[in-house]
């Protein structure tokens, strides 16, 4: 048991005790059991989905949910719940990855403007009250418009739109941690910056932030997807569940389930996040401290 | 080989501002949380600070272990003036010169262990230890405090107050260091708990050769358990006693002893002459910041600053009319 | 007949036992002390008293609480609210948070006689600043109009004490009134609680860990440990002799002049927690006298002929001359 592996092995058993606390709640099981098989089908699409997803026959054009189409085919044929379960790779894997890497960046922008304060500080601060007056959607629009479309402005569109909120959260959590007496005491020990900040700041900040990118991540899916009905996502043919919906509204009443049905998976795939947010919230006890930031 | 000097600590005028501005546009404020203080802490010995709420006591103390930066006058520690030093160079000496802090209840991070908290010391300095090092360690540091080895694997809301206090000392005596500051370590504990905690300070200076800086509220306290007393008020040395025993000649030192009540009722304190509020810091009077409580002062008092002035026994008082 | 009895009383919540069999008793114009570490009860007691105990979601199990010939324990809640406040007052620890924050510190004590004397605005009014007079409150009518945030710790619990007065009541328990200021003031409130004791003739309890307060303001002393009385007897007696081992300890607590370096030595241990009390005397394993009998039976609380109450199998029986 040196130093290090002690903590190590003491954070293992707490993050087990946290998975354990979200599954055995009733919301949080359903919620996080659909979001696994969500991911499952989304690895897994190619031996899942019953058809490949640009597989094209103009003869079986907007056809009803059947026994072959579970769901039904779109206006050139293709089977929706086979564009479905592709679409959630493209879904998950822009949400995740902006989302990921935006509070990555925002922690790090926000701990390094709350723990030296100064300029820097004073920096960030104005640039993140700056973007925070816009909607995400309004950021994300014209960065696109700026960029150009496609998978990766997407992303990138929608990391910077959500960087604000995880920068200032971040910042908000070190301010009032740097102050707690176990910082001062361990600076007493002679402690280097970088030991405060990794060892104490950012691990008692980081259950707040996580939790935070988890329902941003909701949100993110519906920004995709909005991106996405724009035109300015996914370029076809790359299914995508915004896109799908865009080419699903001009035939909203001969064929709605084009429409309905990717609409009805974001619908569900960001309920199930912000129920496993909330379940995440109670087992972390956080909620206080989510209001502070 | 020279004798080492008598004082282990040299403290020379000094003094720590604090600048604040009330709200956005509000005019800047200016704290004066310690003005001028010139102290000696000398090797082996108790140094006790006493004095209440906005006296300056624990910001001396953070100056003193810098973890604040004096504005004014500078402190030597065993001969080396800590502001000179780099952060290396003071991280360094960290091992040498440790405190423990008033509120044990957040004085550890609530996700360590025992065993983590006590031996981040190691981890900080860069000392690499072995798994077998690392528990004789623990072990070792908790039979110090007198604390059980079972409660390695406790995190700190497991514990009680007084067992949270014993390992903030045990961290601090990690590298078995020279000096030791005690802010306030027993002010949140109970009586009972505190005298406990002050054995064990006893001890602990008995086996390690430690000298304290002993900061506190409480004046019977500081007369039990310390060799020399510095008084306190609003952020200036009024006086300080060689002995714990020392008659008080500063007016508020007299008021801060009528205060502190003796667990005898045959000797009840006559309390009744005692009034008025202690002064903000951040508006001092012109004079000796005691006057507006101060049933001696005058005009002297109210327009003049009284300067600290030594007798040959070293019993030093800034009040303009001493009591004798 | 003293103006508030409390006799073997015990309390229940959620099926714990914090309370067991305490009883003292308090007349007019007395401060009677009780004392104990943190977890001995004390607050709780003060709890039960003021009939506040469900609002925690206990009970009283057993016993009686008799305040001005009125039972309390079976009193209904309307009857107990006109009572509260307005007969039995409370004074509470920390007065940062016993005032609302965004009313004027006047206003809050003129509610107090508006609800429970029915005065007029005015009269409310002369009454307060009359009040915080008494309390030598610098420049009261000034301070009448300020909020609390403006006001310094000492002030803001004066004006918890002239909250506390403005009804007139026969009965006031404070809760350590005086731990969260600074010596100074404390001394000072320490002194005009006594006074009011003394010039009102109301009754006093004054609960707190701090035997140097006892000895300074007291009459009479109960000595809490772990939910049961381990000694009561008036001040002078229990401070020079005292009997049960836990108020030596405590006793032994405080520095006092002329102290040997060393010689302070605290109580090993902390208090059991309620779901751990230890069987017998739950002082037994903290003791330095415990015997064969102390871990086996509880030590019966003890009626000495000189009035001294003492709950322990190895107690003192000496007496003397001053009880």
């Amino acid at each position: 048991m040196s130093a290090d592996t002690a903590i190590t092995a003491r954070r293992a058993d707490f993050r087990r005790s946290v998975a354990a606390k979200v599954m055995l709640t009733p919301k949080g099981g359903i919620a996080g059991a659909y979001l696994i098989l969500l991911v499952l089908l989304a690895l897994f699409a190619p031996w899942i989905a019953p058809y490949p997803y640009d597989a094209q026959n103009l003869k079986i054009a907007s056809q009803a949910p059947s026994l072959a189409n579970w769901l039904g085919t779109d206006e050139f044929g293709r089977d929706v719940l086979s564009r479905i379960i592709y679409g959630a790779r493209t879904s998950l894997s822009v949400s995740v990855t902006a989302i990921s890497v935006s509070v990555f960046v925002g922690m790090a922008l926000g701990a390094a403007a709350g723990y030296f304060g100064g300029l820097f500080d004073r920096a960030v601060t104005t640039i993140v009250d700056l973007s925070w007056s816009f909607p995400e959607i309004l950021l994300a629009l014209i960065l696109v418009a700026i960029i150009g479309p496609g998978l990766h402005s997407t992303m990138f569109a929608i990391g910077i739109a959500y960087l604000a909120q995880f920068t200032r959260l971040t910042r908000a959590q070190i301010l009032s941690l740097k102050g707690e007496t176990y910082v001062e005491a361990t600076i007493n020990l002679g402690a280097s910056h970088g030991h405060i900040v990794f060892r104490h700041l950012m691990p008692n900040a980081l259950a707040p932030v996580i939790v935070c990118g988890m329902l941003a991540t909701g949100d993110a899916i519906i920004l995709e997807a909005t991106l996405g009905f724009f035109g300015l996502g996914a370029q076809p043919p790359v299914p995508s569940w915004g896109a799908m919906m865009s080419s699903g509204s001009a035939l909203i009443f001969k064929a709605p389930w084009i429409i309905i049905f990717p609409g009805l998976v974001v619908a569900v795939t960001v309920i199930a996040i912000n129920l496993f947010g909330d379940a995440l919230i109670r087992a972390l006890d956080i909620r206080a401290r989510l209001r502070e930031g | 080989m020279p004798e080492p000097a008598r004082d282990l600590v040299r403290i020379r005028a000094l003094g720590k501002r604090f600048d604040s501005r009330k709200g956005l546009f509000g005019k800047r404020r200016s704290l004066k949380a310690v003005s001028d203080v010139t102290l000696d802490i000398p090797r082996g010995k108790v140094t006790g600070v006493v004095g209440e709420s906005g006296c300056g006591k624990s910001t001396l103390a953070r100056l003193v272990v810098r973890l604040l930066r004096p504005s004014d006058g500078n402190v030597m520690f065993d001969g080396v003036d800590l502001g000179r030093l780099s952060n290396r160079e003071m991280r360094r000496l960290r091992r040498r010169i440790q405190m423990v802090f008033q509120d044990p209840y957040s004085a550890i991070d609530p996700r360590y262990t025992v065993a983590d908290a006590l031996l981040e010391p190691f981890q900080v300095q860069g000392t690499r230890l072995s798994a077998q090092q690392a528990r004789d360690k623990v072990t070792e540091l908790l039979a110090m405090v007198r604390l059980g080895q079972e409660l390695a694997r406790s995190y700190p809301h497991q514990l009680s107050g007084g067992q949270r206090q014993r390992i903030g000392i045990a961290r601090a005596l990690a590298f078995k260091p020279d000096f030791l500051v005690l802010d306030e370590p027993t002010a949140s504990l109970d009586v009972s708990i505190q005298a406990q905690i002050i054995a064990l300070l006893e001890q602990l200076k008995a086996e390690l050769g430690l000298t304290y800086l002993f900061i506190s509220h409480d004046l019977g306290l500081v007369r039990y358990f310390c060799d020399r007393i510095v008084v306190m008020y609003l952020g200036r040395v009024v006086e300080v006693l060689p002995a714990p025993r020392a008659k008080p000649r500063h007016p508020y030192t007299r008021t801060l002893l009528d205060s502190t009540f003796a667990p005898d009722p045959t000797q009840r304190r006559d309390i009744s002459r005692l009034t008025g509020e202690i002064a903000s810091a951040y508006d001092l009077p012109a004079g000796c910041a005691f006057a507006a409580r101060c049933a001696f002062a005058d005009e002297t008092c109210r327009a003049r600053v009284p300067l600290l002035a030594a007798d040959p026994d070293g019993h030093a008082v800034a009040c303009f009319h001493p009591l004798t | 007949m003293a103006l508030l009895a409390v006799r073997d009383l015990s309390i229940d919540i959620a099926g714990i036992k914090p309370l067991d069999g305490i009883g003292f008793a308090v007349d007019k114009g007395e401060i009677l002390g009780i004392v104990g570490e943190s977890g001995s009860g004390k607050s709780l007691t003060a709890l039960t008293v003021m009939g506040l105990l469900p609002l925690i979601g206990g009970r009283v199990a057993r016993g009686s609480i008799r305040f001005d010939g009125t039972e309390l324990t079976t009193l209904p809640e309307p009857d107990f609210r006109r009572l509260r406040g307005r007969r039995i007052a409370f004074i509470t620890q920390n007065p940062m948070t016993s005032l609302d924050p965004v009313m004027r510190v006047g206003a809050q004590i003129d509610q107090v006689s508006r609800l429970h004397l029915g005065l007029d605005a005015k009269a409310a009014q002369a009454r307060s600043i009359a009040l915080m007079e008494r309390l030598r409150l610098p420049s009261a009518a000034t301070v009448y109009h300020h909020y609390p945030h403006q006001l310094s710790g000492g002030m803001k619990q004066r004006i918890v004490i002239a909250m506390a007065l403005a009804a007139d009541p026969d009965l006031i328990i404070a809760d350590e009134p005086t731990t969260a200021l600074d010596v100074t003031i404390q001394a000072q409130i320490v002194q005009l609680l006594v006074e009011l004791v003394r010039d009102r003739g109301v009754a006093l309890i004054l609960i707190t860990h701090d035997m140097g307060v006892v000895a300074q303001a007291c009459d009479r002393v109960v000595v809490l440990y772990a939910g049961r009385v381990a000694e009561s007897h008036g001040v002078q007696a229990i401070f020079a002799a005292p009997r049960h081992p836990y108020t030596q300890a405590l006793i032994r607590c405080i520095p006092r002049d002329g102290m040997a370096p060393g010689s302070l030595a605290g109580i090993p241990g902390s208090v059991p927690s309620v779901a751990n009390y230890p069987a017998g005397c739950r002082f037994h394993p903290r003791c330095d006298r415990a015997g064969a009998p102390c871990a086996a039976t509880v030590p019966p609380l003890e009626h000495l002929p000189s009035g001294a109450e003492v709950a322990c199998h190895f107690a003192e029986t000496r007496e003397v001359a001053n009880a």
